[in-house]
């Protein structure tokens, strides 16, 4: 596991080599082209080294395709609407773009709303798209508009966590009390649950336990729940 | 860019806890978060954090000729550095409306309030003056910048202490701290600014005479102060003297609620107050400013 800065040459050679977030290849007149990091961070394969990766940790999202997000409506745009998901440029989303949606039965999303979507969309000079229904059974899936509930900030490893299915933390959670939670890789997570006092209880852990601020283990967090009587 | 407004449900959510009495951080609704203080090598050099909220003060003193209106006189000058570093609300170059506010609160709190002796600034009449700068640099806004910036500021001048000067005739010598010990500045007192929030509770009763009284929470963090119906800043001293009362619009106070912020805002700056001591003794000790 060893650290990389941007620009070093990278060692990765597989006849399907699939090369992930942080590595691009070198675009200079050379007979084979170089690997090349554009990140800083740990660089990590996997088992049979055909998918390369940089591992790190930021709070800016940069929209990459299929990716999953919670939105917030800011205005209408002709048939559909501007999202902000936290990029350098607001998201747009069709009107359309829903399960069994048609010009005369539309979803009616307000202003300040918050929305579960997919990335359908992304290049670094476009403004992204987005959808919200699964690309390949074309139903909602879970997307579409997110109703009560809070939204917490996070950092993109800690959403990257919280989608991992053996990270520790939801099931924790889910544990003491029954939460509803859509983590969006955008580093916004949307948690639901019927007290306040459990909400807050979920906000304040998962900022607790993000990589960023605080970093509690289990055990931690498992205290920090228990002063909170929960 | 501007972040947008919070969303549809950030802000019920914000509002049905605050029923409950419940902050979204865990504190009570009249609990400041932990100050930390953190002091630079040079004297007179502080960043102050409550929370994610962090400003740094520096003090800076030099000889200057005195206003020609005001010869017994020393001259006190605040700069307030409000970048989108602190947050992407704030925009470089035209300062905005939150900016300019910030700006002269601070100005009132800190030196037109007259927590600085003037006339202790004096070297010879009508000739030599102290002119000190306070730069006030906002690095993180969490909620609350102007209390943190009010606190770093008066901190810094507490902690700052300038050289000594032997005037004999005309004659003016500074002396080296380390030749003499720095003097301290002379603070008539020191005031601290605490922010209140209010917020409209939704009306549930159906008796119109009975008006429940808004919610108040003291130091706001960054999405209650953007929810708020009202805010109301208070700069007192421990000595229970109102420098500064700020409230510009917002729900309007009955005056018992008024008092009842202001009686909070006493103990808190009570507290603040032998804190802020204790730090700054500590410090002085430690750089060993002077040799007894």
């Amino acid at each position: 596991m060893s650290v990389v800065l941007p620009g070093e040459s990278v060692p990765a050679q597989h006849v399907n080599l699939k090369l992930g977030p942080g590595l691009q290849y070198s675009s200079g007149t050379e007979e084979v082209p170089r690997v090349l990091a554009t990140r800083a961070g740990t660089l990590e394969h996997s088992a049979n080294r055909s998918k390369w990766w940089v591992e790190s940790n930021a709070r800016r999202y940069v929209p990459a395709s299929q990716e999953f997000v919670v939105g917030q409506v800011t205005g209408r745009q002709g048939e559909g609407w501007r999202v902000d998901i936290g990029s350098a440029h607001n998201a747009s989303l069709d009107g359309l773009a829903f399960e069994g949606a048609s010009r005369r039965n539309r979803p009616n999303l307000k202003v300040g709303s918050l929305i579960y979507a997919r990335v359908s969309l992304a290049h670094k000079d476009m403004e992204p798209e987005l959808e919200c229904f699964d690309a390949q059974t074309r139903k909602a899936e879970g997307f579409g508009e997110l109703k009560g509930g809070f939204v917490v900030r996070c950092s993109l490893k800690m959403s990257r966590n919280l989608l991992d299915p053996s990270h520790f933390l939801l099931p924790l959670l889910g544990s003491r009390f029954p939460l509803d939670a859509a983590v969006g890789m955008n580093g916004r997570v949307w948690i639901s649950s019927k007290e306040p006092k459990h909400t807050i209880a979920a906000a304040r852990s998962i900022e607790a336990a993000d990589p960023d601020g605080g970093g509690m283990d289990q055990v931690a967090v498992k205290k920090f729940l228990n002063a909170l009587d929960l | 860019m501007r972040p947008p407004s919070p969303s549809i449900p950030e802000k019920e959510f914000l509002l049905t806890t605050l029923e409950q009495s419940l902050r979204l951080d865990g504190r009570g609704l009249i609990e400041m978060r932990p100050l930390e203080l953190s002091f630079g090598s040079d004297l007179g050099c502080v960043e102050c954090a409550l929370g994610n909220t962090r400003v740094l003060a520096q003090v800076d003193a030099k000889m200057v000729r005195p206003l020609p209106e005001r010869p017994f006189e020393g001259i006190i000058t605040i700069h307030s550095e409000i970048s989108p570093m602190a947050s992407p609300e704030f925009e470089s170059g035209r300062p905005g409306e939150e900016e300019v506010a910030l700006a002269r609160m601070l100005d009132k709190v800190l030196r037109r309030s007259d927590a600085v002796d003037r006339e202790a600034l004096c070297i010879l009449a009508g000739q030599r003056v102290w002119h000190l700068r306070l730069t006030i640099h906002c690095l993180s806004d969490a909620g609350n910048l102007l209390d943190c910036a009010c606190l770093a500021g008066i901190i810094a001048l507490r902690h700052f202490r300038r050289p000594e000067v032997e005037v004999l005739g005309d004659e003016v010598t500074i002396h080296p701290p380390t030749s003499r010990a720095p003097v301290a500045l002379a603070l008539h007192h020191a005031p601290f600014c605490l922010t209140f929030a209010f917020f409209r509770p939704s009306s549930t009763s159906t008796n119109t005479s009975s008006i429940t009284p808004p919610i108040s929470l003291l130091d706001p963090s960054q999405l209650e102060q953007r929810l708020a119906s009202g805010t109301l800043s208070l700069a007192l001293n421990a000595q229970r003297e109102l420098c500064v009362v700020h409230k510009a619009g917002g729900i309007p106070l009955a005056p018992e609620e008024l008092l009842s912020a202001v009686e909070v805002a006493v103990r808190k700056a009570k507290e603040l107050d032998t804190l802020v001591e204790a730090r700054v003794k500590e410090d002085w000790l430690r750089k060993k400013v002077e040799v007894r």
